[in-house]
């Protein structure tokens, strides 16, 4: 369900205030470097991002990965209803309850809930920033508007709001991904506002706006790029979360209907039946979504540790 | 302080209309807007022409969206087409379980997630430190249905010690009163009967805590952290204070100031969040009631529902926010 | 007992805040000594249901979930055999039919009362069918009276759909004397049907049974459906706690019959399947419906007894023959050869063995072999996919594009798993050369109401479970003319005038071997013309605990309760 992403107004302020007080750079070694560079000693870090980039990899060559075809009901002349045959040569993990092999889906399946996680928190972070460039940068009315509107969105808690918006788009899996980053717009907007409002009160946006640099320029120059790094590690936590979410959509019945794009959620959902002849079936995707959240909250947890300043001893 | 709070109240305004005017648009923007929502698919255009000037929809909208707001504000959202009910009432009848769940939720949340995370932060680096980072991080990202299905497994049938559905043993014959069945049963000294509530609660609670314990285990472990490192605990310590009296006056108040708003914002959650837990423990609570909604597109029930649960999110934000500028001055100065 | 709670609810977080002053008032509503009813004690069964229950007027109801509780609490003048699907007598002990079979003498029980104490009499009948006869408004839509427009047809007040009763009469105190307009073969067996159960005149009147509210597609029932059904059966009905989804039935201790068992019966909705069944390993529920196949085993090895029904229904893949106004249904579904290539391409053989329960067979009609009028000799299509590719070359469409619905979130007596089965036959028509468009809709309006339709789609799962042993109720059904002289929508209303005469002579023989070898003949046409492909019957179980004795499953899954005892 909701997890970080909830990391309602003040968790999300907090983050931009801390990652809006580090200046531009520290002894003359870049605030990324050092962060970089404390990453690397960090085990936890490590971890984090072995598993994103083994997965990112599988995802990336599931085709080429896959023993089989995912969608082969190749033993399905086996299958009986009170019994689906388990591990076996040329099986690793097993089949499914239409015979189709279970690592083959597992494979290819990482696509499919990866591209959810990964367009839904780019749609999220996307619009969130233009919204936040916008309040943060134009102030006055503007910013009023935007913010009243992100704190009613923010006022609906986040699995309401993916249903409601699944309800409204009908069943596709743009609809899902639309339904997940909407509850994340809200987040990155005030993030990027926050973060925004403390870069521009610094000394070096105030040192440009005194030397006549136009507005625009210190914006997008300036104060949006050293902004970025709360989004980046909100945006690696706000993975997890959709990933989380869209199996939970899954099991409601608002996931992707089409059964043609193996799925983790929606392969845990169907695996529902079959808990008590074949438990496996749940337990794989079921660990490959926690192992694929674990990494990706992994490593956008030591990125945030990293980029604090509070840390850094 | 009575400023503060009702500046703070009146900022609730402009929210709660934004909200009804997000959910008022959310029922005109379903595929036939709302006539077809409630006649069908099959309804045919006069059908829908004579039920839009049943219902004033043939009338400007900004009429229509008056007339939503003047009976939303009387706590009319008209009825449940799946019941023929009236929506508040099913609300009602719904939110006592709810409310039940989510306090066990954060009682079993706060008294696990805190000593654990004060336990990891004090013994920093440790085994144990190590196992409560991962395994909140595991709690976070098991999906709900699954660890329903495991405690269930567990606890109901292998054994045998705690009811796995509904919130109350369904022969047990006890009154009603409030529709709190533990405080029902408290009431009228049926004890057997509150007891048999409690124990209903118990894994529902579980399952559904598990997200507020990781996230509160995890707040509290890095406040402790943070607190421990700060001038005045050094300060303290360096006077010659014993320890106890460090940890009790200084280390554990401080660090509980941020615990106590995750702790807010969580519970807020949880009223609302549990559309999952509720559906998979036949728990009768609103979570279970929108589950159904879904389904049979009760969209007036989901409509309803979702405007009543964020009205109480707000008001629950609300009270954390003034029971924060009760703990932190500096709050109100703002 | 007041379990009424939404009145009080208003003051719970009143009463929250005063706990303490309140609880010197608060006093329990409990009996204090033993066991209601002072019969003997044989305990409370609870049973899982998959849903609620629309309401317990079954005179509205077309759903399982309602029927089951409705049947405990109501009788009709007939019922049906323990365990089977032939009508037997139950509120009418006897009766005769004229020589020109259109009137009915029904010769009554004596000394039945109905749960509020009224007398069940002749007039008490009389006053049900002119109930029905004479609804109004909101209760003549199809979706409040089905049942009662399929047996009927049309009503008083509906002069252009005419309905085929025509009077009912009070002879004299146990005599009721029906006359119909013509000859129907559905009489009498299909008063065994829940909906033409026999309610209370007085308790009909008193809560204003028919005060239908609401829409056509979303009704609202009046207060005697939901709070007050009174009938004449071994249960009455005591509670409804709609929030919890709870309905309790207690044994009527003045039942005319073998008095029920049990003192009561919970009928509890856990909507989740798993749930279901970890709560009955657990022990807090005495059994459940809609068991999955899966899990047969497993219960069994547990001690648990899986009932299974004789098969009785249905499953088929229906064809849209594009014959209603407006449709974008593929016209390539005229052509013959293209419905034999789809019924050859599919390897009906595997699905049965591999995603139905055991017990399970392939189909060859639109009807059971049970019923009367099966016949042995239809045309049968084996799988075949060279023949269903060769057919699609001969007939020029190869390739052809057919939109496939399929339901979601659902499980049915005849279909376990719709997502299986639809990717099951989705590979077997790719193997054969067709293009499929899948669209999966929530079963429940959705689903429904667009097959139903016959505007978008071009096949179709979904099926039927029988409600009497009456060929008619199958075939008939399915592709009877309808008021405009054509098929249904979900058949794409085809026009087949061998087909529609063979069903109607059929439904108008007076004599049994006639009736059936008309519809034998029905069922050869129908193989021929192939407005779909019948897929399978299969058996549909439900699951009772080590003590439960006593209950027999129904092929119509219309199982009661009076029967069952708990043992300990």
């Amino acid at each position: 369900m909701t997890a970080f992403g909830d990391v309602r107004r003040r968790r999300i302020d907090e983050l931009a205030a801390r990652a809006g007080a580090v200046p531009e750079g520290e002894g003359g070694v870049s605030l990324t470097r050092s962060a970089f560079r404390r990453l690397r000693r960090n085990p936890v870090a490590i971890i984090g991002a072995v598993i994103v980039l083994v997965f990112l990899l599988v995802a990336a060559f599931a085709p080429l990965l896959a023993p089989r075809d995912p969608l082969a009901q190749t033993l399905l002349s086996q299958i009986r209803p009170g019994s689906i045959p388990g591990a076996q040569e040329g099986f690793p993990l097993g089949v499914d309850n239409l015979g189709r092999d279970l690592l083959s889906r597992l494979i290819m399946g990482s696509r499919q809930s990866l591209m959810i996680g990964v367009v839904s928190t780019v749609l999220g972070v996307v619009v969130g920033m233009a919204l936040g460039v916008l309040a943060g940068g134009l102030g006055g009315w503007v910013d009023t508007v935007v913010m009243r509107f992100v704190d009613i969105v923010l006022s609906i808690p986040s699995l309401l709001m993916a249903i409601s918006i699944s309800v409204l788009l009908g069943q596709n899996q743009y609809a899902l991904m639309i339904a997940i980053a909407v509850t994340q717009v809200p987040i990155f907007a005030r993030l990027l506002r926050g973060s925004m409002l403390a870069q521009r009160n610094s000394d070096y946006a105030l040192a440009a706006t005194a030397l006549g640099v136009k507005k625009g320029r210190i914006i997008f120059g300036h104060v949006l790029p050293n902004s970025l790094s709360p989004v980046i590690v909100q945006g690696t936590l706000s993975l997890a979360t959709a990933i989380i979410e869209a199996a939970a959509l899954s099991f409601l019945g608002l996931g992707d209907p089409d059964l043609a794009r193996p799925e983790w959620g929606a392969m845990l959902a169907n695996a529902q039946a079959f808990l008590s002849i074949r438990p496996e079936l749940a337990v794989y995707p079921a660990l490959c979504i926690i192992v694929v959240a674990l990494g990706f909250t992994l490593l956008g947890e030591s990125l945030r540790e990293a980029l604090d300043p509070k840390f850094r001893r | 302080m009575l400023r503060f709070i009702v500046r703070r109240l009146l900022q609730l305004i402009p929210i709660l209309l934004g909200l009804s005017v997000l959910l008022f648009a959310w029922l005109r923007a379903l595929p036939g807007g709302p006539a077809q929502a409630a006649l069908g698919e099959r309804a045919t255009p006069e059908d829908i022409a004579r039920y839009n000037e049943l219902f004033g929809l043939d009338e400007p909208i900004y009429v229509q969206y008056l007339r939503f707001l003047g009976r939303a504000v009387q706590l009319d959202f008209g009825t449940s087409a799946r019941t023929g009910r009236a929506v508040t009432t099913e609300f009602l009848e719904r939110m006592p379980g709810t409310v039940e769940l989510t306090i066990f939720a954060m009682i079993f949340a706060i008294g696990v997630g805190i000593p654990l995370g004060y336990l990891a932060a004090r013994k920093h680096g440790s085994w144990l430190d190590s196992t409560s980072v991962i395994g909140s991080l595991l709690g976070v990202a098991i999906p709900v249905f699954f660890l329903a299905y495991l405690l269930r497994l567990v606890f109901a049938v292998e054994l045998g010690w705690l009811p796995g559905s509904g919130r109350q043993d369904v022969r047990m014959d006890a009154t009603r009163i409030t529709n709190f069945y533990v405080l029902d049963g408290l009431l009228t000294r049926e004890w057997d009967a509150a007891w048999d509530a409690v124990l209903h609660l118990v894994l529902p609670a579980i399952a559904l805590g598990t997200i507020p314990l990781a996230i509160i285990v995890r707040i509290t472990r890095a406040s402790v952290l943070d607190v421990v490192n700060e001038d005045y605990v050094r300060t303290a310590n360096a006077k010659g204070l014993a320890t106890a009296t460090v940890r009790r006056r200084h280390i554990i108040r401080n660090a509980l100031l941020p615990v106590s708003t995750t702790i807010g914002l969580q519970a807020g959650l949880l009223l609302s969040g549990a559309v999952l837990t509720e559906t998979v423990f036949a728990f009768g609570g609103v979570g279970s009631a929108i589950y159904e909604a879904i389904f049979s597109r009760d969209f007036a029930v989901l409509q309803g529902f979702i405007l009543l649960l964020a009205v109480v999110y707000v008001l629950i934000n609300l009270l954390v926010d003034i029971s924060y500028g009760l703990l932190d001055p500096r709050v109100r100065a703002r | 007992m007041t379990r009424r709670r939404t009145t009080r609810v208003l003051a719970a977080s009143a009463a929250a805040l005063t706990a303490v002053t309140l609880s010197a008032c608060a006093s329990s509503d409990r009996d204090s000594g033993g066991n209601e009813g002072g019969g003997e004690s044989g305990g409370t069964l609870v049973f899982g249901a998959a849903g609620d229950p629309k309401m317990f007027d079954p005179a509205f109801a077309s759903d399982g979930e309602t029927f089951r509780v409705a049947r405990q609490i109501h009788e009709g003048l007939l019922g049906n055999e323990l365990g089977g699907t032939d009508p037997v007598p139950e509120l009418a002990e006897d009766w005769e039919v004229s020589e020109d079979g259109l009137e009915y003498t029904f010769e009554l029980q004596q000394d039945v009362k109905f749960h509020d104490g009224t007398d069940f009499n002749a007039e008490a009948v009389c006053f049900n069918f002119d109930r029905w006869y004479n609804f109004e408004g909101l209760a003549q839509s199809p979706s409040a009276t089905p049942y009662y427009q399929d047996v009927f047809g049309g009503f008083a007040s509906t002069p252009d759909t005419p309905s085929i009763y025509e009077s009912c009469e009070a002879t004299d105190e146990s005599t009721a004397v029906i006359r119909l307009t013509r000859v129907t073969s559905k009489f009498p067996s299909a008063l065994a049907l829940p909906a033409f159960s026999i309610q209370s005149p007085t308790a009909l009147q008193e809560y204003d049974a028919d005060n239908l509210s609401g829409s056509e597609d979303a009704l609202t029932y009046s207060e005697y459906a939901t709070e007050h059904p009174v009938g004449t059966g071994p249960f009455k009905f005591e509670s409804w706690d709609r929030g919890n989804g709870e309905v309790t039935i207690v044994r009527n201790d003045d039942y005319w019959g073998e008095k029920a068992k049990l003192d009561k019966v919970i009928f509890r909705t856990i909507s989740d399947g798993n749930t279901r069944r970890q709560e009955l390993q657990a022990g807090s529920i005495d059994g459940y419906d809609f068991v999955a196949p899966a899990d047969y085993e497993t219960l069994e090895g547990e001690g648990a007894q899986v009932l299974v029904r004789d098969p009785f229904n249905i499953l088929y893949l229906g064809f849209n023959a594009g014959g209603v106004a407006g449709t974008t249904a593929n016209p390539a579904l005229q052509d013959p050869r293209v419905r034999q290539a789809i019924i050859h391409a599919i390897d009906r053989e595997t699905i049965v063995n591999s995603l139905l329960p055991e017990g399970a067979e392939v189909a060859t009609q639109f009807m059971p072999p049970t019923v009367d009028g099966w016949a042995d000799d239809v045309t049968t299509y084996d799988y075949d996919v060279e023949k269903a590719k060769s057919l699609l070359a001969e007939a020029g469409a190869t390739g052809t594009t057919l939109k496939f619905y399929y339901p979601t979130e659902v499980s049915r007596p005849y279909l376990p798993d719709p997502a299986a089965m639809f990717q099951v036959i989705n590979q077997n028509l790719l193997d054969a050369g067709f293009t499929v468009e899948a669209t999966a809709l929530p079963w429940n309006p959705d689903y429904l109401n667009a097959v139903q339709a016959g505007l978008q789609s071009d096949i179709h799962l979904l099926g039927w479970t029988g409600d009497y042993n009456d060929a008619y109720n199958f075939i008939g059904t399915f592709f009877g003319p309808k008021a405009d002289g054509l098929a249904k929508a979900e058949f794409g209303a085809f026009s087949n005038p061998e087909i529609f005469a063979a069903l109607e002579e059929g439904d108008a023989a007076p004599d049994p071997a006639d009736r059936t070898e008309k519809y034998q003949e029905a069922n050869r046409l129908i193989m021929d013309y192939l407005p779909g492909v019948p897929i399978s019957h299969s058996p549909p179980a439900l699951v009772v605990s080590e003590r439960v004795q006593g209950l027999e499953p129904s092929p119509l899954t219309a199982e009661v309760f009076s029967t069952v005892s708990l043992n300990d």
